[in-house]
């Protein structure tokens, strides 16, 4: 496929947001247990805020996608059958219910809602939502790729597993970033959590670069035209001067480019940004934490061109030659 | 249920790109707008088309066969680029099984595209929506057109009657018999999706004649050869052996 930048930012984008959103959910909820140590609601009201920002740059970027942005509203009407349906739906579900922490962490809104005399009640119930919103958000962009079984190397589990993966990675990155400045007792959860989601990410990005690198294709030239015969050839495609089909589907470039662009993730994505993450938390540097975000969200960007450039599409069994 | 499909005889297909041409003209000026069309009489012509013609060459030389392969939308049984829709505007008509586009629910999102195997949609810059072939359903179903002539534009254009039209869902129309009788095949059958168009194949008249049938091996005279010894006394066959 020919990646689209803006599809590109979309989801890396949207990533980091819902991933901030879990870290700092997920912190919340360890200092009402007292795992962590209590920090003033301002601390995550401006915490999601910032997930929000993430999350509207992304909503933003996925207009930049469409043809006619103003019928966008339209896409919320098929959530029965399409993931993408779904995912427009999901997605202003997870940015409302973090205004809705946001708002609630601001205000200080408090009440004993279950009887437990602890604080927060009401934050982590809204909190709550917002993560089962945030899981379904990561399912449904991770679906909207793995449910086209032509795109085999999208059709897998691991393209969920993946999105969820890196996703939260990066957002508990930054939430270790915005920790060094704000809550410099919490930067050893955020970045213990972060280095240990960007390992775990590692093996199962990894794990899809193994299968994809040995998918036994299911079209074939043979079945494209339904000729048996063990050497069949396109002689022209019919017209010379490019479509639809030949930009869309096509990357258009070297073989080589493909792979340095692995070995850039691979790199920037998780080996730079773990090495930052440790220096961080271990020497207590903010710089290498804000560093180690910025690296790893360029990487998720050389990380998802890979992505999309690498899934091969049937129908370029019809694009292979001029003429 | 009415399945409309085309039927498209590859031993017939002479690869001309009339279908194409005509197609394009049909499409281009019909109510739903001109088909996009850039530096048509320039450097890089690009455009959107319904309908491609394609050569394939099978063998290798000197036992090759070119094979013009004519691609349009498949109109699917089990249509993948519909249910991915996120709006609706892609959808598979009930009556007669046509898969269409609503141009005016579109948001060219093209998801759809992404999600058919042959490559059958194409991007309308212009309009920046989703096109596809319609079957010309704004052609078949027109009264004003004599009946005769109420079929898609690329079948009355075909020179060589490489493309028949009708009820794929009817088994004695002229489009099930040809499948039924020439071999007729989907494309891309492994995944699932059912394409309502058929093609059918190169097809060369061969006979098979055995050995056997040139020189008469059972020879019934020699079957029924009776010049065995029948008695001691000499009999009249003797004499005549």
């Amino acid at each position: 496929m020919n990646p689209a930048f803006s599809v590109i930012v979309l989801t890396t984008l949207i990533g980091v947001g819902q991933g901030l959103f879990l870290a700092l959910f997920s912190s919340q909820a360890f200092t009402i247990v007292k795992v962590l140590p209590n920090q003033p609601n301002s601390y995550y009201a401006l915490g999601g805020v910032i997930a929000l920002c993430f999350l509207a740059g992304g909503l933003v970027a996925s207009f930049f996608h469409l043809g006619h942005p103003e019928r966008a509203w339209r896409a919320a009407s098929q959530w029965r059958t399409s993931w993408l349906s779904r995912e427009v739906i999901a997605l202003p579900a997870v940015m409302g219910l973090v205004f809705l922490y946001a708002l609630v962490n601001g205000v200080g809104l408090d009440a004993n809602l279950y009887g437990w005399g602890l604080p927060d009640q009401v934050a982590l119930t809204v909190g709550a939502l917002g993560v089962a919103a945030t899981l379904t958000l990561f399912l449904c962009t991770g679906m909207i790729y793995g449910a086209i079984k032509f795109l085999q190397e999208w059709a897998t589990p691991l393209t969920v597993v993946n999105y969820f993966l890196l996703g939260s990675a990066s957002g508990f990155t930054f939430a270790a970033a915005y920790a060094a400045f704000a809550a410099p007792k919490m930067v050893a959860f955020y970045a213990g959590w972060a280095i240990t989601l960007t390992v775990v990410a590692f093996f199962t990005r990894a794990a899809a670069l193994f299968r994809n690198a040995r998918i036994k294709r299911v079209a074939t030239v043979q079945t494209a035209i339904g000729v048996r015969h063990a050497k069949v050839q396109q002689r022209s495609m019919g017209f010379m001067g490019g479509s639809y089909n030949t930009r869309e589907y096509f990357h258009g470039r070297t073989v080589l480019f493909l792979k340095s662009v692995k070995w850039i993730f691979l790199v920037l994505v998780f080996a730079v940004p773990v090495a930052l993450l440790w220096a961080g938390w271990a020497g207590g540097h903010p710089a290498a934490l804000m560093a180690a975000f910025a690296v790893q969200y360029v990487g998720l960007l050389f990380e998802r061109w890979f992505f999309f450039a690498q899934a091969s599409h049937p129908q370029n069994l019809y694009y292979q030659v001029v003429g | 249920m009415t399945q409309l499909a085309l039927v498209i005889d590859l031993n017939v297909c002479v690869g001309c790109h009339a279908c194409v041409t005509s197609c394009k003209q049909w499409n281009t000026s019909g109510q739903a707008g001109p088909l996009f069309d850039d530096n048509p009489y320039a450097q890089d012509p690009t455009g959107t088309f319904f309908n491609r013609v394609q050569t394939f060459e099978v063998g290798e030389f000197p036992c090759t066969e070119t094979i013009h392969f004519p691609k349009s939308c498949l109109h699917c049984e089990e249509a993948p680029c519909v249910p991915v829709c996120p709006t609706g505007a892609s959808y598979k008509r009930a009556e007669d099984g046509i898969v269409l586009v609503d141009y005016d629910k579109c948001i060219g999102c093209k998801y759809c595209s992404w999600a058919c195997p042959y490559g059958a949609r194409e991007f309308d810059e212009n309009q920046k929506v989703m096109k596809k072939c319609t079957l010309c359903v704004d052609r078949i179903y027109d009264m004003t057109i004599p009946a005769e002539r109420r079929k898609p534009a690329c079948v009355i254009a075909c020179p060589t009657n490489a493309r028949l039209f009708g009820d794929v869902h009817d088994p004695e129309s002229e489009v099930s018999i040809a499948i039924r009788e020439a071999g007729g095949y989907p494309l891309m059958p492994e995944w699932g999706t059912k394409p309502a168009n058929h093609y059918l194949p190169r097809r060369k008249t061969k006979l098979r004649i055995h050995e056997d049938e040139l020189v008469r091996a059972d020879n019934p005279l020699r079957k029924e050869d009776i010049r065995h010894e029948t008695g001691k006394d000499v009999t009249l066959d003797d004499w005549l052996m």
